[in-house]
């Protein structure tokens, strides 16, 4: 009997798992207003983590990076041929600008830090 | 710092600067008085403890210095001090997780050598319950001291749905310790011979993963050291001329056209025009060039190079960001930060690495569970925790941008500036080296070197008659005519009727004479019959990598006019080089095919492609393409660019240190062609670099996770502890950093003969 329980239980988990990081993610981007959003760098993610923006419209993200680890100590946009270096505590303003629509990355380097940009 | 500031929005809307002399809160009102009063001011602002002020506004920054400096006390611009900082930083998060491993290791290793006793966790004895209870608390303490990080970070993670190395660490150490005290407060639980306990894993794990970063910040310390080299190049102060007065000024408030003094063995401040004096200059820093260059009045001058010889005045024309150096910083900031195509599906995997792992990790503990051997729920946890542990992503994102940090660092220490990671990359890949010949291969500086003259026709008016032709056109064979003529230029007779028709040549009436001068074909377009001595005569002097002109004077053969370009001394080790490499080696030229391949013969060219009009070279480049090759191409950067655009890498040979050249993929900062086999060479052995770095991350994630799930335990009885796991993570990211750092002692075949 407690074989079978466990079995279940761990059988839900790893469904929990699945569901939790490749569905339930798709959370509303937080709209950017006036061409400027302001975004957290710290422990572990960057916060808001995923915003929507109009096409073809020239967008101001200010990153302020409060993690010391170097793991988070640079930006790339994909698709857009950025990189920027975060120092510790310095707010650091970066201009993107998507023409198509669709979904793109910005991560650090090593893509544990990871976020979305919804062009609309 | 002022470069990585270009694209904002408002580049001059705050200025911040460093006051001196200000110490009472009376001086605070009356600096921020006089920076209000300066037109354009919105907002000013004086931070007394920081001794700073903070203004905002578009007036300019000289005319706020001057507005406190007028009202008693001194200031400048805040100093582009990232670096420094950055490094301050740096070094306290070392010294905390140092720390922290210290704290995480000293509970548990004297832990893990009690834990070797045989009844250490004997349970029904009391008093070693209640030890191991307080071992509960102390470990758990231990984790929120040492590991809080991962906790936290694996938290706010969790909550965006996403998973990162701190969900792995917090997961794995854990489920260890809640396990584990579980068993301490409720053994009856789980059967006796499950009954053990894990909490010094826990503690030892943390330490080693935290001493792991540790030396991992140090190692990533040394791959930015290019980038730390160049910006010690910066002067900290300048002697400028004010008022008739020389003065040493922080280099940041230096503006154009001040008029700044160097003397022998100092360094430039900012970029400028020499107004006075002469000197030797050594520009090897930028350049790689180890000649020190003769600087004259009205000649450039380069912020960061050395001043050897003589005292200079110079005019300021570039300062602060604009300046080539903090140019070429920015650069290589910026292609070190890029990433090549290569470390795309490394990107891929560590996007959906950690849920996949954890999912390993729950499907491995149900596999012990159903079908281990007893005690299966204590194998179980130990599977789940050792495949969370092992399990790296750091190592396999941090493959590629190491070695793009090293490696791109490395070229910029030899005057190669590599735009980016996919420059680097395709640079790697290049089958077939394209180069541009005049200026390239040779010097670009040709001169008169045979006249032959028919019978009745003077040698000196020929040539007369010649550069009086040739006086308007800015060609370089046309600019070595006129500097052989017997006269001076602006004695030249005038041109009229002047025509240049490409790839034959040019033809005007000068002193009342009809001309037509340029090749064979000039010579059947105009009529001209060439006798077949005088064929002869041309070809001879092709062979000898001579362009020979014929010359007519209405309507007759005249003479010959033989101009040669010299080949420029490293050409033939570099194209050597080239070939070593694995490189085609092909030479593109406006020159007749005699003379281009008399200079192929002489530096070792493998194929020619003679007579190409200026804007074929870029068909040229597509033809090679499309018969499969991944083509290099080298030139000036100015009316090569559109083949350069076209090439997969386009290599821009510079003249000393202007970078203006930057539509190209690799700028050499030198006339050098060493540059471009130096440049292959560097991104070779990167990708190599970074290769070896995938290949390891790749293997050691493939390898360790089934390892540690336990598949080797039915055939080999193998089951790895979950510190050894921990150790084994810890130190795999460690040793990516090192193998991109191998990079830097990797040294160019020139420097090595």
């Amino acid at each position: 009997m407690t074989t079978v329980i466990v079995n279940i239980l761990g059988l839900l988990l790893m469904a929990a798992v699945v569901w939790w990081f490749w569905f339930a993610g798709r959370r509303r981007a937080v709209a950017v207003a006036d061409g400027r959003i302001a975004i957290q760098v710290a422990q572990g993610a960057y916060t808001p983590d995923r915003i929507a923006v109009p096409a073809g419209t020239a967008v101001d993200m200010e990153f302020t990076r409060t993690d010391p680890s170097p793991c988070a100590g640079v930006v790339q946009f994909e698709g857009l041929d950025i990189s920027r270096e975060l120092p510790v505590d310095t707010p650091v303003s970066i201009r993107v600008r998507y023409e198509a629509p669709g979904e793109y990355a910005f991560t650090c380097q090593m893509g544990m830090y990871r976020g979305h940009i919804v062009v609309q | 710092m002022t470069e990585e500031h270009t694209s904002t929005p408002h580049p001059s809307a705050s200025t911040r600067l460093v006051l001196e002399g200000a110490h009472c809160s009376a001086c605070k009102n009356a600096i921020e008085g006089a920076l209000r009063g300066v037109p354009g001011v919105t907002r000013a602002e004086v931070n007394m403890a920081a001794r700073e002020a903070d203004v905002e506004g578009d007036a300019p920054v000289e005319r706020l210095i001057k507005a406190v400096e007028g009202a008693g006390y001194g200031a400048r611009p805040a100093a582009d001090d990232t670096q420094e900082s950055a490094d301050a930083a740096n070094e306290a998060y070392y010294r905390r997780l140092m720390r922290q491993t210290i704290i995480a290791l000293g509970l548990g290793v004297p832990l893990m050598i009690f834990g070797f006793f045989e009844s250490a966790v004997d349970l029904t004895w009391t008093p070693l319950r209640w030890f191991w209870l307080a071992m509960s608390a102390a470990t758990g303490a231990i984790l929120v001291i040492s590991g809080h990080h991962f906790f936290v970070g694996g938290w706010k993670a969790f909550r965006a749905h996403s998973a990162t190395m701190d969900t792995l660490i917090a997961l794995g150490t854990g489920m260890a310790w809640l396990f584990s005290t579980v068993i301490v407060i409720a053994p009856a639980l789980v059967p006796e011979v499950a009954r053990h306990v894990y909490f010094e894993a826990a503690a030892i794990i943390i330490g080693l993963v935290d001493l792991g970063l540790a030396l991992e910040l140090r190692a990533r310390g040394k791959t930015s050291q290019a980038i730390r080299r160049l910006l010690d190049l910066q002067e900290k102060t300048a002697r400028v001329l004010r008022g008739g007065k020389e003065q040493d000024v922080p280099v940041e408030s230096v503006v154009v056209d001040d008029v700044v003094r160097v003397r022998p063995g100092e360094k430039i401040a900012v970029d400028g025009v020499v107004t006075e004096g002469r000197s030797n200059i050594d520009e090897s820093m930028l350049t790689g060039e180890p000649i020190p260059v003769a600087k004259d009045v009205g000649d450039e001058v380069v912020a960061g190079t050395l001043n050897k010889t003589g005292s200079l005045l110079y005019r300021a024309t570039r300062v602060g960001a604009d300046t080539a150096l903090a140019q070429i910083i920015a650069l290589v900031r910026q292609a070190q930060n890029s990433k090549p195509p290569i470390g795309r599906l490394a990107d891929v995997i560590s996007g959906v690495f950690v849920p996949i792992v954890i999912l390993i990790a729950i499907a491995a503990a149900l596999a012990w569970y159903n079908w281990g051997p007893s005690p299966q729920v204590a194998y179980a946890i130990v599977t789940a925790v050792t495949v969370l542990i092992i399990a790296c992503p750091c190592a396999l994102g941090l493959a590629t941008p190491m070695s793009v940090m090293v490696g791109v660092g490395k070229a910029a220490e030899a005057g190669i500036l590599i735009r980016n990671g996919e420059a680097l990359q395709t640079a790697s890949r290049i089958t077939t080296m394209v180069l541009d010949k005049t200026g390239t291969i040779t010097a670009g500086h040709p001169e008169v070197v045979d006249v032959r003259t028919v019978q009745d026709h003077a040698r000196e008016r020929v040539l007369t008659l010649a550069a009086g032709l040739e006086a308007g056109s800015e060609h370089p064979l046309a600019q070595a005519i006129v500097a052989a003529a017997p006269v001076a230029a602006e004695q030249l007779p005038g041109v009229q009727d002047f025509e240049a028709v490409a790839g034959h040549g040019v033809t005007g009436s000068v002193d009342g004479h009809v001309l037509a001068f340029g090749n064979d074909k000039m010579m059947r377009r105009a009529g001209v019959e060439v006798p077949d001595a005088w064929s002869r005569t041309s070809d001879a002097m092709a062979e000898k990598a001579q362009t020979p002109m014929y010359i007519s004077i209405d309507g007759a053969l005249a003479g010959i006019i033989a101009v040669a370009d010299p080949i420029k001394q490293d050409s033939i080790d570099a194209i050597e080089r080239m070939h070593r490499a694995g490189l085609t080696v092909v030479m593109l030229t406006g020159d007749n095919r005699r003379t281009a391949e008399a200079v192929a013969r002489q530096v070792g060219i493998d194929s020619v492609r003679a007579e190409v009009l200026p804007d074929d070279k870029k068909d040229q480049v597509a033809e090679l393409q499309r018969s499969g090759e991944t083509v290099g191409m080298v030139g000036d950067g100015i009316n090569d660019a559109p083949a350069l655009a076209l090439a997969d890498v386009g290599f821009a040979i510079g003249t000393g240190t202007d970078v203006a050249i930057e539509s190209a993929d690799v700028t050499l900062m030198r006339g050098s062609l060493h540059g471009v086999a130096d440049a292959v060479e560097v991104s070779k052995a990167t990708l190599r670099n970074i290769k070896q770095n995938l290949f390891g991350a790749f293997i050691y994630n493939a390898a360790g996770i089934p390892v540690a799930a336990g598949l080797l335990y039915p055939f080999a009885g193998l089951l790895l502890n979950p510190i050894i796991a921990g150790a084994a993570m810890a130190f795999s990211s460690l040793t990516v950093v090192t193998n991109a750092n191998r990079l830097r002692s990797f040294t160019l075949s020139r420097n090595a003969s």
